[in-house]
């Protein structure tokens, strides 16, 4: 059994102990390199793409309905990898030949704008009939009431989930490893490929992804205070 | 300062308003009362088109806008100006104090320099009773007080004409009074105001004309006391005593 292996021999004990701490620093500079700035800009990104298709559904044009519906069900009803593999390993066979990292990004941004989309259009629907009327009272025109009256209250609404929503997309990251892109879990695959200690660096891994997801629900509790300071409780 | 002619609105097969003439002279405060479903709310509404009335003319200070033809957006938005609305439900924003709300009109949509604005809104808030409000967020504040800085964001737009949409009915009773107070003040310093309401002691009160509508058009008008003491239609004498009976209950 591994775990009697380990314990009752202290020279791999050493040698595991060793790799651990050389391999700590790498894999922490991968995540900081790669897999955090591509959820980063693919989240912002991808917020983007999603409030342009939720508002593209609740449009009353229905040519935008129809093109942001067929853009969410291709989105949702294909696997991820899938995506990326066309983006990265497809597109060059038609000639358009994309680096990984912009490939990831397009991937997940793709990816974010379908899924939130449509968080952020139940969240703008959630929001009461009388704020669009109160806002067209005095006088509002159509974005000035989306960004001063609805948006700000959706966003509320749109904390939670979209959290979740970011909380995934960091741990999809991973995924960028299979189009070559040396985030965390690449740079985890190749330090194991060498030694074959594929529990430890794995395991590494991990607990690195676990960490960065922790502060993230940390972050996510206290946008949620600060935005329930104009809600009643 | 408002001149409706002929207003009529349907929601697909069912004609709410069937022909609704009305003057309004400036400074005049218009009470309507009727029966639930007696389509006295959606004619408010029609007043700055939240509702789009099917046929008809609306003119207010000197504004006219022909229902029979198809209104632009920006016509839509500058019959709108010509008057402000109060609601049911207040609506006020809830992410923003008492103050952002009644200066959101001023200084985001009309664009007005914001120091100005905010003086005066700092006076408004302290007509309807709250200068010490201004920086409460609406849930913070009681629903008399609420609908206050409702009626302060509506001032606050400097329309011609101010519209209620029975803004008492979603208060608790003891709560009714202070805002009928706001009311009656605006209502003798010379506003032009038309009131959908169910406090009939307001309507005695403050009221020049009172209009009594049933099933899409007005059955009856007159003075306070023409419709209350001496009405000349049965619906309106049974819709009366509907009332009296409740109030001795």
């Amino acid at each position: 059994m591994y775990l009697n292996s380990i314990f009752s021999n202290p020279e791999r004990l050493e040698r595991l102990g060793d790799i651990a701490q050389s391999s700590f620093l790498p894999l922490i500079e991968a995540a900081v390199q790669f897999t955090l700035p591509l959820s980063v800009i693919s989240f912002i990104l991808g917020l983007f793409l999603a409030v342009v298709t939720a508002l593209a559904r609740i449009s009353t044009v229905r040519v935008l309905q129809w093109i942001a519906r067929v853009y969410v069900s291709i989105i949702r009803g294909t696997p991820l990898l899938v995506q990326l593999f066309i983006l990265f390993y497809g597109l060059p066979t038609v000639g358009v030949t994309i680096d990984p990292f912009p490939a990831a990004v397009i991937g997940f941004s793709l990816n974010v704008g379908a899924y939130a989309s449509e968080v952020i259009r139940a969240a703008i629907l959630s929001i009461p009939k009388g704020q669009w009327e109160a806002a067209d009272t005095i006088g509002m025109s159509y974005s000035q009431t989306l960004r001063r009256v609805i948006l700000p209250q959706a966003s509320r609404v749109s904390v939670p989930p979209l959290s979740n929503t970011f909380i995934s997309l960091v741990k999809d990251t991973s995924l960028a490893a299979l189009i070559l892109v040396t985030e965390m879990f690449r740079v985890a695959q190749q330090i194991a490929a060498t030694n074959y200690e594929f529990l430890l660096l794995y395991g590494q891994a991990a607990l690195i992804y676990w960490i960065i997801c922790f502060l993230l629900s940390l972050v996510q509790g206290r946008l949620e205070n600060r935005f329930d300071r104009y809600v009643s409780r | 300062m408002i001149s409706i002619k002929n207003l009529h609105k349907s929601f697909g097969e069912l004609e709410v308003l069937k022909g609704i003439d009305l003057d309004v002279e400036k400074g005049q405060t218009i009470v309507v009362i009727g029966p639930s479903g007696s389509g006295k709310t959606t004619f408010l509404r029609c007043l700055n088109i939240l509702e789009k009335p099917s046929a008809g003319t609306v003119e207010i200070g000197g504004l006219v806008a022909d229902f029979s033809k198809p209104m632009s957006k920006k016509q839509i938005m500058a019959f709108r100006k010509q008057s402000a609305m109060v609601f049911q439900h207040y609506n006020l924003f809830p992410h923003m104090t008492a103050l952002d709300n009644i200066l959101e009109g001023p200084v985001t949509v009309q664009k007005k320099d914001k120091a100005q604005a905010k003086e005066k809104a700092l006076a408004l808030l302290d007509k309807v009773g709250l200068s010490d409000k201004a920086d409460s967020y609406p849930h913070q504040l009681s629903g008399g007080q609420q609908q206050r800085v409702g009626i302060a964001r509506a001032l606050a737009l400097e329309p011609k004409v101010m519209l209620f949409d029975e803004p008492t009915s979603a208060l608790d009773p003891e709560l009714v009074g202070e805002v009928l107070q706001v009311m009656k003040d605006l209502a003798q310093e010379g506003m032009t105001m038309v009131v959908v309401t169910h406090e009939m002691r307001f309507a005695k009160g403050a009221a020049d004309e009172v209009l009594f509508m049933d099933s899409g058009r007005i059955v009856e008008r007159g003075t306070p006391d023409e419709v209350f003491n001496r009405p000349q239609e049965e619906r309106t004498k049974r819709f009366l005593n509907l009332i009296q009976d409740t109030d001795t209950i």
